[in-house]
Order: structure tokens, then C-alpha cells, then sequence
């Protein structure tokens, strides 16, 4: 039961500061599975995937990943259980001042003692699943923004992790990269056996390639389902969302005090 | 930036930059400071030491030969104890009588030693017991005036 | 209003302290994470190079040019009293004990300083750390602590090469164009100049100076807010803030170095 969850958190709450960002959140990821996590811009979304790396600690319930609580480990425990994953930030954050190949490369040279040549093979290997092996030599400025995303995603995979996430990997990408990242992330999960865990709100794409989808709103999941169940659920949350409704559920207007009182216009006439 | 361009400009810097430590060691500066392993300390009393100042020359026939390590005042004696640090290469004999001399009119002051004839040699923190303090000019002016005073009346008495 | 302005001040002073004592924790993580940054010295060397050769041709001009204005101006002084043959000594003394250290020191905060506060936090921006320790690779050990020794070995060779560069300019203005003895120059000031109390107390200054502004400077950019405003503001104030804390560090080290000299 619990090898087959390669990520589960329980309960999990977290705030920064006094302001709650997440208020009890329950998640499972199963081992082989592409699983999404949806929500409106702001909910929460990259603040789990933050919880899962480790980068900031639950203020209650537990986190765990391949059976080892978070919460528990100690700094050298959590680098361990971070060579198990991989992460694709937003906008690729490549190294800038190296080479497409050094980045690929890079966690390879730290954290293995091979020599130069396999290196040269495994980076080659991983561009080549991303089809970027002809950009080896490119500096990250070179690249489209597609393309940056590609070679953060050969990087995410260079040590061949158990878990992958991806933040946000379809943001301000054309229709042709989109559909490339999208295949991009279903192929790699099945050949290489990884789980992917997709922060998303792209619905259209991301409900073409997962598995399993949990919606977050204001620090809670709101809804889940496999992606068949979503385009059929009849939750007013997750119809606005999946059909891109400008008001329902959630609010156009921010929340403000009554139009009238704000112009004053009560003040004027008395 | 190719690596091994990267790694020649920075031994170059390097290079220029510990160059650059000696120039100011040997050609701007001077390793006179002579460092207590090889030296060593003498002291001599002084009841006057006019301008002498901790680091001051000590010279023998007008060659540096140590400094002023230290100087402080024996409140039994009343006297200035004055430290002066050798370079081992130099030994002076025990009568040796120290001197504080005025480079110059204006000029810094410094410790002269004027070797004796004994053929016992200065030790480590032995004391030097022939000493000539400083010459302090007020007190040569007074002793000017005094002694032109004295001849005037002498001058005056020899008629009579 | 009044009462505004008193919490507005409250407010900063806490901010202030918070800062300060982040800072030094910051400082004691890279001394603790600086193995890498020696067992993998490349990383260093690399460093090195933007911090170190990259200033060079600022310290080299202005040290040539701080030492020909010092060979101008203390020939002026100088020969007022009859001691043209002090000048050596003047624009040595002068240069090791205080110009060199302390004008290296705020060349080295405008140049080098800056650069660091910004490439961090362009670095920070753009998640380039984050990604970093999310592949269980310790920034402060990959990226900090390399650039920190960078620094602190660059700034005392800089601070050299700006010293002797300024004699050199002293020589030639002085000896050369007004026409001093040369002989006097060099023997003048090598009697006056010493080497444990002016070049080494010099090039501890030196040292010190390299580790404030370094730290400083990699401090402001770990901190800067990731936005575009963010890194310029950090590195506006890495610059202020060096400048200042090189200028009060160098009264308080020469308050200490020199105090028994006179």
C-alpha cells in the first residue's frame, strides 16, 4: 500500500507568516501515474510543490515521500531524498552563466564521480529525449522560451529521479511547444518509469496527459478525479474552471466595499 | 570564457599582485624591524630622553643597527628605561656607552652607541651603564646665556 | 502624524536589527559551508577572475593616478619646508598605510560589489537557487562561499597593486618630471616605511576590507527581493553600505594599528 504512493501528504497546513496558504491538505500520488494539480492563480499550488521538495515545513499533519516523512528529516536526510527528484521551475531557472550542456551536466558532475566521457553520453541521452541535442553548446539566452523548458526538463531527469514536478510547465508557451511539453511529460513519465507531479491551470492541456486531478481553492482541494471525471464533474468550482467562465464561484472583482461607497457618491449628494 | 584563458589571467593577477607584496616589501619598505628570533634586547637608563620615540634608529658609527623596542619610566629611579633590540649579527662590548643623538639640527632622534673595550660581550637583557641622555635645546640656550652672563662679569672683574 | 512617524522609525530600527543579525548568521553559514570552495578550487579561480582581473584595470589606473596627484601636491607642500626629499616617504606612507586599502577597498565595493549583489540576486530572481537545492546542492556552499574566498583573496593583491602602482606614479611625477633625487626618494622612504608596521598592517586592512565588502555584498543579493526593483535597490545599497563600513572599519583598525606609533 504504501510503496505504491510515492507521495502522500496528510492533512498538511501551512501559512506564511499569520496569512494560512494551505489549510489542511490531503494528496496522494501513485508510482507511475502523471498527476495534476490545479487551481486558480494564487491558491496555493506552488507552495505544495514547495511542501513536497522540502523546502518549507508543514505546520501540521505529515508530508511523506517514498515512505520518509519530511517534517522528520534532518538537512543531510532531505539532500538524500532530493537526489529521488526532480523539479521543472516555472521559467526553467537554467543556469545562466553555463552552457545548455554544463546545465544538463551539472548534477552529474556534483553529485556522481564518473568521468567526463559518460558524462558526455548520459547528457547527450537525456537532450536527445527532450530533442535538444543539437542545442548542446547553446547558451540558456539562446533559447526560446520553449526550449529552455526542454533543457530544464533533461536537467529535472539527469540523475534519473522517482519523482518529477513541474511548475507551471505550460505558462506563456505557443500551441506547437505546449502540445511538445505535454507529450514531452506523458512519454518520459511512462519510458522512464517516473511519477510526474503537473502544477498547472492550463486545464485543456494538462487534462489531455494525466492520470489523476486534484483542484485546490483557498488552501483546500476542492475537488479530484481522473480527467474524464472532471470534464464531467458538475461541482459550479470546477465547471467555471474548465470551461474558463469569467464570474461564478469565484469571483471577478476582488473584495472590495460597495461601488457606490468607494465613488462617494452618497457624501456628494447630502 | 574558455577555462584554461580563464585560469591564465587569474595566475597572472596572482602573479602581479604578489609582485606587487614584494615591491612595496623590499623596494618601498625596508625588513629593518628586526623580529625577536634574531635579536637581541639591551636596556639602558636614561634621565633624559628629549624626542626619543619607540622604533627610533639605534645606530653605531652611523649604521642602523637596531630600534627602540620599547620605553617606559622606572617611577624608583625616576629614570626612562629605554629596550633596544639588536640585530645578533652586531655585538657590542659590555662598556659600550648608548647616546641620544639628534639627527641633524631638527631632525629625528636616535640611540648612538659608541662601542668600549671589553672583551666581554652584551648579553640578552643586559643593561648598558654609560649613558649621555638627549641635549635639550632650552637647556643648552639657558646654559649659553648662563655661561655668556659669567664671562661678562668675569670680563668686568679682570680690570679692576 | 507624530505617532505615525515613531512607528515608521520603530519599525526600521527593528528591521534594521533582524537584518543584522541575519546577516551574521549568513556569514557564519559560509564559513561553515566553505569546504567546497577550497576542496573544489577551480570554483574559486573562476571567481576570481570577474572579481579580481576584472577590477584590475580600474585599481591600476586609479592607483597610477592617486600616486602622481600625491607626487604633485606633496612636492607642493613640501618644498615649502626645504623637504623635498621627504616626498618618497610621503606618498609611500600615505598610500600603504591608508589609500591603498582604503581607495581598493571602495573601488573593489563599486566594481566587484556590485556585480556580486547582482549576479545573486538575478540568480535568486530567476529561481536559479531554488533549483540549486532542489537538486540537493547547497547554494551557500556552490555559489556563495567560492565567491566569498574570491573576494577576500582578491581584494589584499588588488589593494597591492593599487599601493605600488601609486609609488610608482609618486616616482614618476616626482623623480622624474619635478626632478628629486632618486637616490633620496628610494632611501628617504625606505627608512621611514616599515614593513610589520605599514606594509603588513596595511595589508590586514586590506584583508578586512575584502572580507566587510564581500560579505556585504553577497549578503544584499541573497536577500534581494526577486524583482527587478528589488536587485537594483540591493545593489545600490551594496555599494552605500560597503563604502561606509569600509571607511568606519579602517578609523577603528588604524585607531588600534597605530596608536602606539606616536
Amino acid at each position: 500500500m504504501q510503496n505504491d504512493n510515492l507521495v502522500e501528504i496528510k492533512d498538511a497546513v501551512f501559512g506564511y507568516g499569520a496569512r494560512p496558504v494551505l489549510k489542511g491538505i490531503n494528496l496522494t500520488a501513485k508510482r507511475g501515474q502523471v498527476v495534476a494539480i490545479m487551481g486558480s492563480s494564487g491558491c496555493g499550488k506552488t507552495t505544495l510543490l514547495r511542501l513536497i521538495g522540502g523546502q518549507v515545513k508543514p505546520g501540521q499533519g505529515t508530508v511523506r515521500v517514498a515512505g520518509e516523512s519530511l517534517g522528520e528529516l534532518d538537512r543531510a536526510g532531505l539532500y538524500r531524498l532530493r537526489r529521488k527528484m526532480g523539479m521543472l521551475f516555472q521559467f526553467g531557472a537554467l543556469f545562466t552563466d553555463m552552457s545548455v550542456f554544463d546545465n544538463v551536466a551539472f548534477q552529474l558532475r556534483e553529485h556522481t564521480d564518473l568521468p567526463e566521457d559518460a558524462i558526455r553520453d548520459l547528457v547527450l541521452m537525456k537532450l536527445h529525449a527532450v530533442g535538444l541535442r543539437g542545442a548542446a553548446r547553446l547558451m540558456p539566452a539562446e533559447l526560446s522560451g520553449g526550449m529552455a523548458r526542454r533543457v530544464a526538463l533533461a536537467r529535472a531527469i539527469a540523475l534519473d529521479p522517482a519523482l518529477v514536478m513541474y511548475d507551471e510547465p505550460f505558462a506563456g508557451l505557443d500551441p506547437i511547444s505546449l502540445g511538445v511539453t505535454g507529450n514531452l511529460i506523458r512519454r518520459l513519465t511512462d519510458t522512464l518509469g517516473l511519477t510526474s507531479l503537473v502544477v498547472t491551470h492550463d486545464v485543456q492541456e494538462s487534462l489531455k496527459i494525466v492520470d489523476y486531478v486534484y483542484f485546490v481553492s483557498e488552501g483546500v482541494i476542492v475537488a479530484e478525479g481522473t480527467a474524464d471525471e472532471i470534464r464531467a464533474s458538475g461541482l459550479p468550482y470546477v465547471h467555471q474552471f474548465v470551461h474558463g467562465e469569467s464570474d461564478g464561484p469565484v469571483p471577478f472583482h476582488y473584495p472590495a466595499p460597495p461601488f457606490v461607497d468607494d465613488l462617494q457618491l452618497g457624501a456628494q449628494r447630502a | 570564457m574558455n577555462r584554461t584563458v580563464l585560469d591564465l589571467w587569474v595566475g597572472l593577477f596572482v602573479i602581479a599582485g604578489v609582485g606587487a607584496l614584494l615591491f612595496l616589501a623590499l623596494k618601498v619598505g625596508s625588513m629593518s624591524t628586526v623580529n625577536s628570533t634574531d635579536s637581541y634586547e639591551v636596556v639602558a637608563d636614561f634621565q633624559n630622553i628629549g624626542g626619543l620615540k619607540p622604533r627610533a634608529p639605534v645606530k653605531s658609527a652611523g649604521v642602523v643597527v637596531g630600534r627602540v623596542a620599547d620605553i617606559r619610566f622606572d617611577n624608583g629611579k625616576y629614570e626612562a628605561v629605554v629596550t633596544l633590540r639588536l640585530d645578533k649579527r652586531y655585538a657590542f662590548p659590555k662598556d659600550t656607552s648608548a647616546s641620544i643623538m639628534t639627527s641633524g639640527l631638527l631632525g629625528e632622534q636616535y640611540v648612538g652607541l659608541e662601542p668600549g673595550g671589553d672583551s666581554v660581550m652584551l648579553k640578552n637583557k643586559d643593561r648598558i651603564l654609560i649613558t649621555q641622555d638627549a641635549v635639550v635645546l632650552e637647556n643648552l640656550i639657558g646654559q649659553f646665556l648662563y655661561g655668556k652672563a659669567q664671562e661678562g662679569k668675569a670680563q668686568e672683574g679682570v680690570p679692576k | 502624524m507624530l505617532k505615525q512617524a515613531i512607528e515608521n522609525l520603530g519599525n526600521r530600527t527593528i528591521q534594521g536589527v533582524w537584518r543584522i543579525g541575519f546577516a551574521a548568521r549568513f556569514f557564519v553559514a559560509i564559513l561553515l559551508h566553505s569546504a567546497t570552495a577550497f576542496r573544489r578550487f577551480g570554483l574559486t579561480i573562476r571567481e576570481m577572475y570577474f572579481t579580481g582581473v576584472l577590477s584590475l584595470i580600474i585599481i591600476l589606473v586609479s592607483g597610477l593616478f592617486v600616486g602622481m596627484v600625491l607626487g604633485l601636491q606633496g612636492y607642493e607642500t613640501l618644498q615649502r619646508y626645504g623637504s623635498e626629499s621627504a616626498l618618497g616617504t610621503l606618498v609611500a606612507l600615505s598610500l600603504v598605510r591608508e589609500l591603498g586599502p582604503v581607495l581598493a577597498g571602495l573601488l573593489f565595493a563599486s566594481r566587484a560589489g556590485s556585480a556580486i549583489t547582482a549576479e545573486i540576486g538575478l540568480m535568486k530572481a530567476t529561481e536559479q537557487l531554488s533549483a540549486m537545492e532542489m537538486m540537493a546542492i547547497d547554494p551557500i556552499a556552490r555559489v556563495v562561499a567560492p565567491r566569498f574566498w574570491a573576494g577576500v583573496i582578491s581584494m589584499p593583491l588588488l589593494a597591492a597593486l593599487f599601493s605600488a602602482l601609486g609609488v610608482f606614479g609618486g616616482y614618476l611625477v616626482g623623480v622624474r618630471l619635478i626632478g628629486v633625487d632618486e637616490g633620496t626618494f628610494w632611501s628617504q622612504m625606505q627608512g621611514a616605511v616599515d614593513f610589520e608596521q605599514d606594509i603588513l598592517n596595511g595589508v590586514i586592512k586590506s584583508v578586512v576590507f575584502g572580507v566587510a565588502v564581500t560579505t556585504i555584498a553577497l549578503f544584499e543579493g541573497y536577500d534581494a527581493p526577486p524583482t527587478a526593483e528589488g536587485v537594483s535597490g540591493a545593489t545600490t545599497r551594496t555599494v552605500v553600505t560597503s563604502s561606509l563600513v569600509v571607511l568606519a572599519l579602517d578609523f577603528v583598525l588604524t585607531a588600534f594599528m597605530f596608536r602606539g606609533l606616536n
